[in-house]
């Protein structure tokens, strides 16, 4: 394997060739590890919001997770809610607002751990708010710890031998069961383990935003993101063992999209 | 003024209209279920919202997203709700959003949880606890006023009698001073500023417009709930110049309490009652001021003694403090048991001031 020796300086001075910071963050300095998916969820985030013009209509809800980082360099408004609790915070926000783009920032663990009661009940309202979720199957934050949307087999600090189903229980696929709601109206699951999935996620983030401001009902938009450190193993295995594991459980694609046109 | 005979929580529901409110979500349970269906019923019509939540911790959660927006909302239930509320109430005293939490409750066990809480950090919660219809109508208006001025929670402490009491009553709108624009709440427009707004417990602010950081942001907290315990103090006495037993009492069991000493006056008896109306912040000078004659102190509340520490806080060791109430409840839970009773009253503080020979 490759490394790069970071023992010596540089030979040259490094220069920027190119950057990928979205005008709608303040700083493209974040404390994330190297691998880690959610700065490029967030960054299509950002762009999105950014490409629909909706920077200065928009207020987002953060859970607990390692995006959270993102609290203080995002430059939209923001609040930092209860673990869990950010679909019932965004059902206040829209109600209030309605007609503002009102998001929600939240992982497998803040999501489907802490808060599965909270995301049902929103989208079973039919709540016009669309919340993300960043499945990487495991608590990263706290160190790599088994979520309720932990693979069967997977190996996190408190499932040494991997998630055994006998004693851990099964994994909940959230936007199946948000899909099975006759409030949810776009519920779509993407990824961001190569540029053509990356390309995919962007597409399903606009449609998720698209459909909430065309007051369509709830929307869930997953993607699946790349823990290396969560999950024990070298930064460029990231991707390759995502699509194996989670890849596997949670199937990329359109869950489901209430009003799409139909192929003839 | 015009007075319509109401009960107790269509009164504070109306209260809440007038005082601005926009946005409820309860949970139904005995007996602030009621307060939830007036409200189903009014806000909608009034051009806000009112919600069935599917969880106490939903139904505060929701609240609280309305509130951030710069709306007056609220949430209620009685103790056992409440209970679940606990970090959320917690939450907004450390990321400064108003909002108001009526406790409708079963039972005056809820001093503790409404004065100490539950929830984790440096905070407090001001509890205001009305003795009948028309104050507990005055004291919920006054209640968003207080949660709006110092962006903290207020709880409404009510009971049983005081939901369902028919009391003709005015819930017209109570002018309080005027209050600076909610320049802090979120209305989406300041994104891709530079300046974009941010509600964090944290207070760590953002990479341009940095913010104190926990320490401080939670010192300034601190010194915030200190100003508000020196200055948002509430209280009523009577007969209290010339006592010799002061009884104290809170709520509907103040208003028991009251009428009791008012008859025994009449008779001669040297007694006098005195009730906090911020159960936080205890008005602890006013009670010890209104404590100087008296040779003791007697706590009648309907609980094994919560209440009875802020008495002892305020007056030290300087006079004996007794409790007089006790755990009082019917089957429900509910606490109406034999104790909720002016002849028990009057029984205890005679047996208290008359040394048996």
């Amino acid at each position: 394997m490759n490394y790069v020796d970071t023992t010596y300086p540089p030979v040259r001075e490094s220069r920027q060739v190119a950057s990928f910071k979205p005008a709608l963050l303040q700083t493209e300095e974040h404390h994330l590890c190297p691998g880690c998916g959610e700065p490029v969820a967030i960054r299509l985030i950002c762009e999105v919001i950014q490409e629909l013009g909706l920077a200065q209509d928009t207020i987002s809800i953060f859970g607990h997770g390692c995006y959270g980082a993102f609290m203080s360099t995002l430059d939209v408004e923001t609040t930092l809610c209860l673990h869990g609790r950010a679909p019932a915070v965004a059902t206040g926000m829209k109600r209030m607002r309605p007609d503002k783009l009102i998001w929600t920032m939240q992982g497998d663990g803040d999501m489907v751990s802490e808060g599965l009661a909270e995301v049902l009940h929103t989208a079973a309202r039919g709540e016009s708010v669309t919340c993300f979720m960043l499945n990487n199957g495991v608590f990263g934050d706290t160190g790599g710890q088994m979520t309720a949307a932990s693979v069967v087999g997977q190996r996190t600090k408190n499932t040494l031998e991997g998630r055994d189903p006998g004693y851990h229980g099964f994994p909940i696929t959230i936007g199946e069961m948000v899909a099975a709601l006759p409030g949810s109206a776009y519920v779509a699951r993407g990824s961001v383990h190569n540029a053509g999935s990356i390309a995919q996620a962007k597409k399903m983030i606009r449609r998720g935003f698209e459909r909430q401001m065309a007051n369509a009902g709830f929307g869930l938009v997953e993607i699946l993101t790349m823990c290396p450190t969560g999950w024990f193993l070298p930064t460029k295995d990231g991707p390759e063992y995502m699509m194996e594991s989670l890849g596997s459980v949670y199937p990329l694609g359109i869950i489901k999209d209430v009003g799409a046109e139909q192929p003839a | 003024m015009s007075l319509r005979l109401i009960d107790g929580s269509e009164a504070v529901a109306e209260a809440a209209l007038s005082a601005g409110l926009r946005f409820y979500s309860g949970y139904p349970m005995s007996p602030a279920t009621d307060l939830l269906e007036q409200l189903a019923k009014k806000l909608p019509q009034r051009g806000g919202v009112c919600i069935n939540a599917d969880t106490e911790i939903e139904g505060v959660n929701m609240a609280i997203g309305a509130s951030m927006t710069g709306f007056r909302a609220a949430t209620g239930s009685c103790g056992q709700g409440l209970s679940l509320m606990q970090e959320a109430i917690a939450e907004v005293a450390l990321n400064e959003t108003p909002l108001v939490i009526f406790n409708m409750a079963r039972s005056q066990q809820d001093y503790f949880q409404a004065t100490r809480g539950g929830g984790w950090g440096d905070y407090r919660t001001i509890a205001l606890a009305p003795k009948d219809v028309p104050e507990a109508v005055e004291l919920t208006q006054l209640a968003f006023h207080l949660s709006d001025k110092y962006r903290v929670p207020a709880i409404v402490y009510g009971d049983n009698i005081l939901a369902r009491t028919l009391t003709a009553v005015d819930t017209s709108p109570i002018a309080f001073e005027p209050l600076p624009p909610r320049d802090w709440a979120l209305d989406g427009t300041t994104g891709g500023t530079g300046r974009s707004k941010q509600i964090w417990t944290w207070g760590v602010g953002k990479h341009n417009t940095p913010g104190p950081g926990p320490q401080l942001h939670w010192r300034n907290i601190a010194d915030k709930f200190a100003r508000i315990a020196e200055t948002e103090q509430r209280w009523e006495a009577g007969f209290h110049e010339d006592a010799e037993t002061m009884v104290v009492a809170f709520g509907t069991a103040g208003k028991f309490v009251e009428y009791v000493v008012e008859d025994m006056r009449q008779e001669g008896w040297q007694v006098g009652f005195f009730r906090p109306i911020t159960l936080w912040p205890f008005p602890e000078d006013a009670l010890e001021r209104g404590c100087k004659t008296a040779r003791q102190v007697l706590v009648f509340e309907l609980n094994a003694g919560q209440m009875i520490d802020d008495v002892r806080i305020s007056l030290g060791k300087r006079v004996p403090i007794r409790s007089i109430g006790g755990i009082s409840s019917d089957d429900a839970g509910i606490n109406i048991g034999d104790r909720m009773d002016a002849s028990y009253i009057r029984a205890r503080i005679i047996e208290a001031m008359e040394p048996v020979s």
